[in-house]
């Protein structure tokens, strides 16, 4: 029977234990279990008594005869940690700890960090894996963990780290080259694939055209690329400025297609300007400038 | 006896009546409503309009000019969800500029009473004699005439979908990155206002809020405000837009120093509508101040019903050293020129040297 109580069950143990005397019964069982693995407890003595085991997340309360093995089901040690057993008999308490391992390591969490990372940035993607047994506890014994690194259109690359205390990481540079960089965490059965988006970075020779119709002037970029060639995404916002006699005009205006465009009205001389969040562009003069 | 009483309480009635109407300005407005000086018929309209009196205000008006009620009621009251729909004539201060026998310039100061705030306007209303009477000319509403077209919008619109996970390490999409550029504190006279910039470094659009709080010498804080609504809480990938943020009664002898957060949050967006901002201009108005005037374009298809403009100002160095906001009362209609202005401190207006300006908009969902 489980009491949802160890709080208060703790207390009552604690007078058990103090109330224990060389003539009690006496426990005798290993000094480790494995979580989810029946556990059996020798209790030599004599006559009835009551049997608990108290754990991490629980309490087992059962009635024994003394003399004979307490059988606890794997069911009952499924979290892993210190346990308690107490055995209580006419005389008084006897108390012994045991530790109960994680079983074997059979699923993992998997964080990759960021999940959009500008290209080329460096140290900028972080891949930690947790790993658990079956029932959720953390193994803490060093577990090989395989990451399995591919972007598309290049070659899959491999890395296996050892976990420290149940937790395997590593730092790796975003590849130059934008797109889906997927990155799978291996272990054992146990795979989670984690996928995270590498975008253009800052806009690179950003330059523009214009082409003159009357007053009218049409403004074009080249085709807005990082440094490393990627096209910056659509609705990315360039920012123009007009500069002439009727004062100053500005225009935010998103990429479409690469490029990004934008039309003034003139009045006289004018200069016109191009800028991508902190990256400026060329400058164009008409009829000559201010 | 009996018609008596009647008679007495008939007359206490009359004097009552009168002496509340006297109380209530009842000459003065009879007066006013005569207009028998510029001030007066400049009054007496500002009162129709006050009271919302459509057909009155029209009627006191001088028609020379051709203008039609329609129009000059849709400039005043506002149209298409426009700010100036959910605004009211709270004040207003009139004093001449010039007049002579038959001419006469009203400055007038507006103060309008509106669901963001109050905003002032200030005007100069002609004012001409006709037939011995004061009447004002309003000037004839130039609302921009579009011809029917068919505009294709075909800008780029983000949508946030799925839910989040709740387990550790689950697939998730993180926050927007965002950058502040730059901040400086400024000490005013009556507070210390934290200005500058902020970049949406991101691939995705992002909602802002900039928080300051400023610490003493010791570290304790003295205040924590944030940008409120100066700022543009949109961001679009790679979008700069200004913040500012005001802190009260401070002093900024009192601070050591100030931490300052940006929130960013992962919110659905449209490129769509973008606004032009034409043909800015440092200027002094009617009462001398320093402004920013320009014209604000709407780009797109659809009516953009409030827009708020933005402007930061920089110095020699390029620091940013002020920003200014102002709420625009009329709706942006698609291609057409609206008018703006914001003031600009004399200190700032002294040491400027360059400035930007971005338009933060709202438009109500259509059914």
């Amino acid at each position: 029977m489980r009491i949802p109580t160890p709080t208060v069950l703790m207390l009552l143990v604690s007078g058990f234990t103090i109330l224990s005397v060389a003539q009690n019964p006496a426990l005798q069982l290993p000094p480790t279990a494995v979580a989810g693995k029946p556990l059996a407890i020798s209790a030599s003595g004599q006559g009835k008594g009551m049997f608990y085991l108290i754990g991490p997340a629980g309490v087992l309360k059962q009635a024994v005869d003394f003399g004979q093995d307490i059988s606890i089901s794997g069911e009952d040690l499924t979290i892993s940690g210190m346990y308690q057993a107490v055995a209580c008999g006419p005389d008084g308490c006897t108390n012994k700890t045991i530790q109960v391992q994680p079983s074997d390591p059979a699923r993992l969490n998997f964080l990759l960090h960021p999940s959009r990372v500008p290209v080329s940035a460096h140290n900028a993607v972080n891949a930690t894996v947790l790993v658990f047994d079956r029932y959720r506890n953390t193994v803490l014994a060093p577990t090989k963990v395989t990451f399995r690194i591919s972007l598309a259109k290049q070659a899959v690359s491999e890395r296996s780290i050892l976990t420290t205390r149940g937790v395997a990481w590593f730092g790796m540079d975003s590849r130059p080259t934008q797109g889906a960089l997927e990155v799978t965490a291996t272990l054992g059965e146990a795979s989670e694939p984690r996928v995270i988006q590498q975008v253009a970075s800052e806009a690179c020779h950003l330059r523009m055209t214009a082409t003159s119709n009357g007053r009218t002037v049409n403004l074009q970029t080249d085709p807005i690329r990082d440094c490393a060639g990627n096209p910056l995404p659509d609705g990315t916002i360039v920012s123009f400025t007009k500069l002439d006699s009727a004062g100053k005009s500005t225009v935010d205006t998103p990429i479409k297609k690469e490029k990004a465009t934008a039309q003034f009205t003139v009045s006289g001389r004018a200069r016109i300007s191009v800028a991508c969040g902190v990256v400026v562009g060329n400058e164009v003069a008409l009829g000559g400038g201010l | 006896m009996k018609r008596g009483l009647p008679l007495i309480i008939a007359v206490v009635t009359a004097v009552l009546l009168a002496a509340g109407w006297l109380q209530a300005g009842g000459l003065k407005n009879r007066a006013v409503r005569s207009g028998s000086t510029p001030d007066a018929a400049a009054r007496a309209l500002l009162t129709d309009i006050q009271a919302r009196n459509w057909d009155r205000a029209y009627a006191d008006l001088d028609h020379s000019n051709d203008i039609q009620q329609a129009d000059f009621v849709r400039e005043i009251a506002g149209t298409d969800g426009s700010l100036r729909t959910y605004s009211s004539l709270q004040g207003y201060d009139v004093w001449p500029v010039h007049a002579d026998a038959n001419h006469a310039t009203m400055r007038v100061r507006f103060n309008w009473s509106s669901a963001l705030g109050s905003l002032d306007e200030v005007r100069d209303l002609s004012v001409v004699r006709d037939s011995g009477a004061w009447k004002v000319v309003w000037p004839k509403p130039n609302f921009a005439k579009v011809p029917l077209s068919v505009l294709p919008v075909n800008y780029l619109r983000w949508d946030v979908i799925g839910r989040r996970s709740d387990d550790w390490g689950a697939a998730t999409v993180d926050s927007p990155q965002v950058r502040i550029l730059s901040m400086n504190a400024v000490d005013r006279p009556d507070s210390v206002v934290i200005v500058g910039e902020v970049e949406n470094e991101d691939t995705v659009p992002a909602y802002i809020n900039i928080s300051a709080t400023l610490l003493k010498p010791d570290g304790s804080p003295l205040a924590q405000q944030d940008s409120f609504d100066v700022i543009s809480h949109s961001l679009l990938p790679k979008q700069v837009a200004p913040y500012r943020i005001d802190f009260p009664g401070a002093r900024l002898s009192q601070v050591k120093s100030v931490r300052i957060d940006a929130h960013p949050l992962l919110i659905p967006a449209s490129a769509d509508p973008i606004i032009a901002v034409e043909n800015q201009n440092v200027s002094k108005d009617a009462l001398g101040r320093t402004i920013l005037t320009g014209a604000l374009v709407n780009q797109s298809g659809q009516i953009v019903n409030i827009a708020q403009v933005l402007a930061v100002f920089y110095d020699a160095s390029g620091k940013a050293i002020w920003v200014s906001d102002g709420y625009v009362d009329q709706a942006l209609m698609p291609q057409g020129p609206v008018p703006f202005a914001v003031d600009i401190p004399a200190d700032v207006a002294s040491r400027m040297h360059d400035y930007h300006v971005v338009v933060n908009h709202y438009t109500a969902p259509t059914a």
